[in-house]
């Protein structure tokens, strides 16, 4: 086995193929946080006034909130006055095409493979772009308005249609939720918004790339999606991050809205930068995903691969309000080197007949340590609820550690509730069987791990499946044990 | 705040300590008095500590509790149920009434050589079994506040030593009485010892007279010599206003055996917990329980197992059974070190509800920084399989006692698992009466 020990260093000292810097200029402000700051980036972004009202009510829940300790995940204490909270490419202040935004930013997106020129139309992929705090292109706008699709920058939507986002911010998560969901509504910069009329399936998938580019800076956007009754939407979300020694938060909130019949699928790509093999560096991703499903027969579906962040602490959840709702997670987690994972999902069953699938699957190498965190929660009037949790974990090496930590509560007879949770190891006998028939090491452990996340990138738009496929090659290179 | 609602405790420990300054050792008043600081320290825990995130302690815990000191067994009503409490006239039975040992009820039948039966205030007057090292249990979470409240209090229970090599025949029958009138508290701790090789069963009973709501926390601490076996189980009869807080710590050596039967009826708020430290290779452990709460009772099971070593096996059923606004929890946790690999655990919890207002928590937990290792863990919830319903009533069962015989035979899966007949045949009854099932 040395010579798959020697692998596993190697994989263990993965490149992360992201880690450049883009030399922009940028307009930030001084780092830290107060009442002025929150007011600045209010003004910065010309927002009206109830919206500063909200932000101001959020940083003033969030100064009487304490930073959650219940996580299976270790950091030093983070300096919250340290950060910056505001930071833009310094640009012309309106574009009318891709050909006015800054080169250099549109080389940034060129080098990560985003497809924001609107000539890439085989990729059909509508993009809105978030670079350090501010939106910087949304592509194939005017296909999407054919159909009354609204997809646009968050900054945009305030000015556009302030009755939507009004009547739906913070409706999912509200301001005082938790201590990072009221951070990032005191302080968030940008972020996409999405609304499908009723009736209409979107026509293409919609996607959201997410950069961090300047030093020192915190990243705070947030998503807003709302799918009238009847309606479809595909959303993709990816990120990346230059490799920077120290830590940068990163603390987004995520709220999904589906009326009657509606279906939202969201899909994510997690790839900020883990921190190099000593675990220096890397990003602090601290997430609030809610979705709710408020009409009958709808449905929301999380699908993440999380294969970056130093640290990850996300728990997208599903609130099944609606009778015969649906909610389901897939999930893969990968900590590889230094990274920590505490991730799970919330389904809370509150209509009757109302369904949820969670399946998740761990897999931890060096000294990554992974945790599943979930809740199933049916109330009482959930007549018929039904859940099932899968929540298996695949270790690779003898220093890392995977761990589940489920919370089930169930006030109704009728509820149905199953988990189910494995660990076990990549098995010798497994390798030894592939590299029989010719496989390399490393080609017969990309074979078992792919085969052992088949489940959850079934789910994954095809696109998706095939990067978070290459991804968790290059994440789990070297770690064969 | 917290201050005032230890000072009932702060009273009783007071007046406890100076009853006791003549007659305990020295070394027995300073554990208790950093036992009490300790406990001074945590507070009752609240529902914001998550391991009491499910059971709200603290309004039962909070009672102005008065520790009994001496006892008096007139009016008959403590023999009435130290009568119910018996199982079999074979065992060796100790019985204790409100912490206290009462040796004219005690039974001790003949003994191997070197066995000790006894109760712990006579050990530790004997100065026998090294207790000043045995008595202060390792604890440094948050969560631990009624272990250092047990310590603080600490003064009788069983006193079990069988040498290496004996097998004791009989089970031993530990009775604990509450009879006491008005809040009263007791602290039992029973501190049992298998030599190697050694073999013993052993029965707790709980039980508590009618009237006013009274505070049990127990402790029992074991410990297993290499190949030793023991086979240990609980009945928790107490009565439906009380509150039962217990916690059973086993160290358990190279190729010990530990199987543990817990069965829950009784009180208002039970909160039992097993912590198994597998310290040593080839360790079997068997962990099976059954609560079933009704009315407005709460059973909190929990258990840890730390898999300290390599090579060993541990298998866990917790089945639950709730009805009207009963509330059970379960907690399971599995924690598998860094160096204990080929280890192999299974879990399951298994919980049945019969009413819309009943409330069920599971919270099945592993923790694994080992690789070659085997750990599932599985939790079903629901309410009666109808297929099988429907299996009876074609068969023409009628629908009340077809669900009354799935209920019976949901639970019987864990009573079926006790090896004394005695104790057996006693839960199968309590099973029947319960569910009203007519006697087969």
């Amino acid at each position: 086995m040395s010579s798959e020990n020697a692998l596993l260093e190697e994989y263990a000292q993965r490149e992360y193929e992201h880690g450049f810097v883009t030399d922009i200029e940028a307009d930030s402000i001084p780092a830290g946080l107060n009442e002025d700051v929150v007011r600045l980036i209010s003004e910065k972004k010309n927002e009206p006034e109830w919206l500063l009202e909200w932000r101001l009510k959020a940083y003033r829940h969030w100064l009487t909130l304490e930073e959650p300790n219940w996580h299976n995940v270790k950091f030093p204490p983070i300096d919250y006055q340290a950060s910056v909270y505001y930071s833009a490419p310094k640009q012309k202040p309106k574009l009318n095409s891709l050909d006015e935004v800054d080169p250099k930013l549109l080389e940034t997106y060129e080098k990560l493979g985003i497809p924001l020129e609107e000539q890439k139309v085989l990729a059909n992929v509508a993009v809105d772009a978030v670079f350090d705090s501010v939106s910087i292109v949304t592509t194939f706008r005017e296909t999407l308005e054919k159909h009354g699709v609204i997809f646009c920058p968050f900054s945009e939507a305030v000015h556009e249609h302030p009755e939507l986002v009004k009547k739906y911010l913070g409706s999912v998560v509200p301001h005082s939720d938790n201590f990072y969901a009221s951070l990032n509504s005191a302080v968030f910069s940008d972020g996409s918004f999405c609304y499908i009329p009723k009736g209409v399936r979107c026509p293409m998938e919609l996607s959201t790339y997410f950069r961090i580019n300047a030093q020192n800076t915190g990243q705070f956007e947030r998503t807003l999606i709302v799918a009238e009754e009847g309606s479809y939407v595909s959303y993709l979300e990816g990120c990346t991050a230059p490799k920077r020694d120290e830590n940068q938060l990163h603390a987004a909130v995520v709220e999904l809205v589906a009326m009657d019949d509606a279906q939202i699928k969201y899909s994510t790509v997690q790839n900020w930068y883990p921190g190099d093999s000593e675990g220096k560096g890397g990003i602090y991703n601290f997430v609030t995903k809610r979705g709710a499903c408020r009409g009958a027969n709808s449905k929301i579906s999380w699908t993440q691969v999380e294969t970056g962040s130093a640290i990850t602490w996300k728990y997208p959840s599903v609130i099944l309000q609606g009778d015969n709702s649906v909610g389901e997670f897939y999930s893969v987690a990968v900590t590889a080197n230094h990274q920590q994972a505490d991730t799970g999902t919330k389904m809370i069953h509150i209509g009757e007949n109302t369904k949820s699938t969670i399946i998740s699957k761990g897999i931890s190498a060096g000294v990554g340590q992974n945790s599943y965190r979930g809740e199933v929660k049916i109330m009482k009037n959930a007549t018929n609820a039904r859940n099932f949790s899968q929540c298996d974990s695949l270790l690779i090496g003898d220093r890392c550690g995977a761990h589940t930590f489920p919370y089930i509560e169930v006030r109704n007879t009728t509820g149905k509730v199953e988990h189910e949770a494995s660990t076990s190891k990549v098995g010798e006998d497994q390798i030894y069987y592939l590299r029989q028939r010719g496989l390399s090491t490393e080609d017969a452990v990309n074979m078992i791990v792919n085969g052992f996340c088949k489940e959850v990138y079934d789910v994954l738009p095809m696109e998706f499946a095939v990067e978070a496929r290459k991804l968790l090659n290059v994440s789990l290179e070297g770690s064969v044990g | 705040m917290i201050a005032t609602e230890n000072d009932a405790y702060q009273e009783s420990f007071q007046q406890f300590q100076s009853e006791q300054s003549s007659t305990a050792p020295a070394w027995l008043a300073e554990l208790r008095q950093t036992a009490m600081n300790r406990f001074t320290q945590l507070g009752i825990p609240t529902k914001r500590i998550e391991d009491w995130r499910f059971t709200n302690v603290k309004s039962l815990a909070a009672k102005p509790y008065r520790n009994v000191q001496s006892i008096s067994l007139s009016g008959g009503e403590a023999e009435a149920l130290l009568e119910k409490a018996k199982l079999d006239e074979s065992f060796h039975r100790l019985v204790f009434v409100n912490g206290h040992f009462v040796s004219q009820w005690s039974t001790e039948h003949e003994l191997p050589e070197g066995a000790v039966i006894g109760n712990l205030a006579s050990a530790i007057r004997e100065e026998a079994g090294d207790l000043q090292n045995r008595l202060s249990v390792e604890t440094d979470d948050e969560a631990a506040a009624f272990i250092a409240l047990n310590t603080a209090f600490v003064n009788d229970g069983a006193f079990v030593e069988i040498p290496d090599g004996v097998t004791v025949d009989h089970p031993i029958h530990l009775i604990f009485l509450s009879v006491e009138a008005g809040q009263t508290a007791s602290h039992p701790r029973n501190v049992i010892r298998l030599g190697k090789g050694s073999r013993a069963a052993v029965v707790e009973t709980y039980l508590g007279r009618e009237g006013e709501g009274y505070f049990t926390n127990a402790i029992t601490q074991v410990d297993l010599d290499e190949t030793a076996f023991l086979d240990h189980h609980k009945l928790q009869h107490e009565q439906t206003e009380s509150l039962h807080i217990a916690s059973t710590h086993v160290d358990q050596k190279e190729s010990s055996e530990f199987r543990s039967h817990y069965f829950s009826f009784g009180s208002l708020m039970a909160r039992n917990e097993i912590n198994l430290m597998l310290d040593g290779e080839q360790i079997e452990s068997t962990l099976n329980g059954l609560y079933m709460p009704t009315g407005e009772q709460l059973m909190d099971c929990r258990t840890r197992i730390d898999h300290a070593r390599p090579h060993c096996n541990t298998y866990e059923l917790y089945k639950g059974i709730l009805d009207d606004k009963a509330k059970g929890v379960f907690n399971g946790k599995i924690f598998v070190h860094q160096d204990a690999q080929k280890t192999d655990a299974k879990q399951s919890n298994q919980a049945l509800l019969l009413s819309d207002d009943a409330v069920v928590n599971t919270k099945p937990q592993l923790e694994i920084y080992a690789d070659d290792v085997k750990c599932t863990h599985g939790a079903t919830i629901g309410e009666l399989d109808e297929n099988s319903l429907y299996y009876l009533r074609s068969r023409g069962v009628s629908k009340d006692l077809a669900r009354k015989m799935l209920i019976f035979a949901f639970a019987n899966d864990v009573v079926q698992g006790v090896e004394i007949p005695a104790v057996r045949q006693h839960l199968e009854t309590i099973l029947l009466s319960s569910h009203g099932l007519p006697d087969v």
